[in-house]
């Protein structure tokens, strides 16, 4: 690979042309120069490096935001490893399928947090204890593994970072991307925001969550600020108006969803948020109707809308400058390619698709994924190569490509759905649900809903003595789901409905109440 | 009924009829965990705030609007108290 190209390296930039700029900052709490955040990494990756981690190691990060996280995050990727960043508020069973499952050699957690991981049971040991400036109350510690083992897994060259998603399996899979595949994205990014040192970008979602690698890497690429939105915060829209405006935010980039909420519950009209000049969103359908709300609290700023999967980063983008009617029904403008990427739309008989006529989007390029961690079948099915040799991610996303190269957005091929923008396979949810002793089976499916965008219902056969409530049944779905994965309706069949070749009906199960 | 007991009740059929549609009401305890047991998530728990405050005719302070406040109906309930008795 080459070795001027690395993520770190962009930290290393600022901090020698603009030591003094604010790297990070997270309101109220703490701050970092990018001098510090460089000395902070340096110390973090100098400590893995004593606890045995080598190139192409994984490291989890399984803790709050804090300048602490962002700091270790630059710490893994100086010792040469990727970081494996997790929900820290998931269920540790899930946390340590995915630290297990990509055979991370240290975590960066918290002691409480250790307590949460492999039942406690000591598979790991606090090697040291990160000391962050003038942030006495982070308390975080690099938890080594007591008896490391030889990964039987070949390590891509240049791995920077592993994101787990949503798995149809049950298993969350490990979205694989390398210094070269992020940076493609973030020179993109930088060519057409153009941002500059006085920019303050916000953090709002989680590290495991892919708009986080815009949040990271682009005010670093350029001696900026990030201004980080832990996830407390950032669920309250009463606390994150008032943020935003006086955090002096210059570029906003979230879901949807949380703009949604903003607007509903933030008491908006209150404050002044003049300092606003861009706002990205991604990851699921923005409807007009609320698109038009927000604007009226924020007429000013450029707005786009940034698609592509975690497997892509982004790769088309729209600037968004007319919102359609209220009323509008069809299909919404996803934009043209981006990030050096090159896209074709093909049609179910595996033939490039006429402009005007729905198909898979597929991309190739710079941003697009090395592939999932240790799942060579996945990665089969994942890409597809032509008579030319050019390796095609299939997105399994409908569009229709206009006259002008735009793309239009029709939904998905399979059963995924996207919740407050997070992916969520049903197949992940039922997975979950069958483990339990006492459902011998689950169907879940998904519904349209006006209010939320899309209901999911589970429906379970119960073979216990006395029938669960729905309450039970949304505490054990709770006990192995991230939380936006939780079902909206549950109800207890004496067995489920079964197709002719005796698979479960979906169709049927749509028909019940 | 006392003042408390009204509360329980209101905040018990909303959470019902919001976002437990189907259940019976005997499922729903003053001690159940709301947020940590998956019945309320981020988007419920918002509409809940709302409504409680505009039903009690309260203010919340940001901090009151997580778990550590509204995770039973029985914390609900007490800081709904603790906010009217003044």
């Amino acid at each position: 690979m080459n070795e001027s190209h690395r993520l770190d390296l962009l930290l290393s930039r600022s901090a020698q042309q603009s030591p003094d700029n604010v790297a990070v900052e997270d309101p109220g709490r703490s701050s970092l120069s990018y001098a510090e955040l460089r000395a902070v990494a340096d110390t973090i990756a100098a400590a893995l490096r004593k606890a045995g981690v080598r190139e192409g190691d994984r490291v989890g990060i399984c803790a709050p935001k804090s300048v602490g996280t962002v700091a270790a995050i630059f710490g893994i990727l100086t010792a040469k490893a990727a970081y494996v960043p997790v929900d820290y508020s998931a269920p540790g069973e899930r946390n340590s399928y995915i630290f297990n499952d990509c055979n991370v050699r240290a975590i960066v957690t918290t002691e409480r947090l250790l307590a949460s991981l492999f039942n406690g049971d000591g598979s790991f040991a606090v090697s040291d204890k990160v000391e962050i400036p003038r942030a006495d109350d982070l308390d975080l510690i690099i938890a080594t593994r007591v008896n490391p083992s030889k990964s039987e897994v070949s390590v891509p060259p240049g791995l920077a970072y592993i994101l787990y998603t949503s798995g149809s399996t049950g298993k969350p899979k490990g979205v694989m991307h390398s210094h070269a595949t992020a940076l493609a994205f973030v020179d993109w990014c930088s060519q057409e925001f153009k941002p500059t040192a006085a920019d303050r970008f916000s953090s709002h979602a989680p590290f495991h969550f892919d708009l986080s690698i815009l949040d990271l890497y682009v005010p670093m690429q350029h001696g900026a600020t990030i201004v980080l939105i832990g996830e407390e915060r950032g669920k309250q829209p009463l606390q994150l108006a008032p943020l935003i405006a006086t955090s002096r935010i210059t570029i906003w980039y979230s879901t949807p969803s949380i703009l949604r909420l903003l607007v509903e519950f933030g008491k908006m009209d209150r404050h002044d948020y003049s300092a606003l000049r861009i706002v990205h969103y991604a990851g699921e359908v923005f409807p007009p109707k609320h698109q038009r709300a927000l604007r009226k609290f924020w007429p000013h700023p450029r707005y786009y809308n940034l698609y592509g999967p975690t497997e892509t980063n982004v790769c088309t983008f729209d600037v968004v400058t007319e919102v359609p009617p209220d009323d509008y029904k069809g299909p919404l403008p996803i934009g043209r390619v981006c990030s050096g990427d090159k896209t074709r739309v093909v049609d179910l008989d595996g033939r490039i698709a006429k402009l005007g006529t729905e198909g898979e989007l597929q991309v190739t390029g710079g941003s697009v994924m090395l592939g999932y961690w240790n799942l060579p079948e996945r990665n089969a099915i994942a890409f597809e190569t032509d008579s030319d040799g050019v390796r095609w991610y299939k997105t399994g996303d409908v569009v229709i490509e206009d006259a002008t190269g735009n793309f239009l957005f029709h939904g998905r091929r399979d059963r995924m759905v996207k919740r407050r923008g997070y992916r969520v396979e049903l197949g992940e949810i039922e997975a979950a649900l069958n483990r339990h002793p006492q459902i011998s089976e689950a169907g879940v499916i998904a519904v349209p809903d006006a209010e939320s965008g899309v209901l999911i219902k589970a429906f379970v056969a119960w073979n216990g003595e006395k029938a669960p409530s729905i309450v039970d049944l949304k505490g054990i779905a709770a006990a192995g789901l991230l939380a936006y994965m939780i079902p909206d309706r549950f109800a207890v069949l004496d067995r489920l409905p079964k197709t002719s070749t005796d698979k479960l009906d979906y169709q049927k199960l749509r028909e019940l109440p | 009924m006392t003042q408390r007991q009204d509360v329980k009740s209101t905040v018990r059929d909303y959470i019902l009829k919001e976002f437990l549609p189907g259940e019976s009401p005997e499922a729903l305890q003053d001690s159940t965990e709301l947020i940590t047991r998956g019945i309320l998530d981020s988007l419920a728990t918002l509409k809940l705030v709302s409504f409680i405050e505009e039903r009690f005719n309260i203010a919340l302070e940001p901090h009151e609007t997580d778990a550590d406040y509204l995770n039973t109906i029985d914390s609900i309930a007490a800081l709904v108290e603790s906010k009217t008795k003044r």
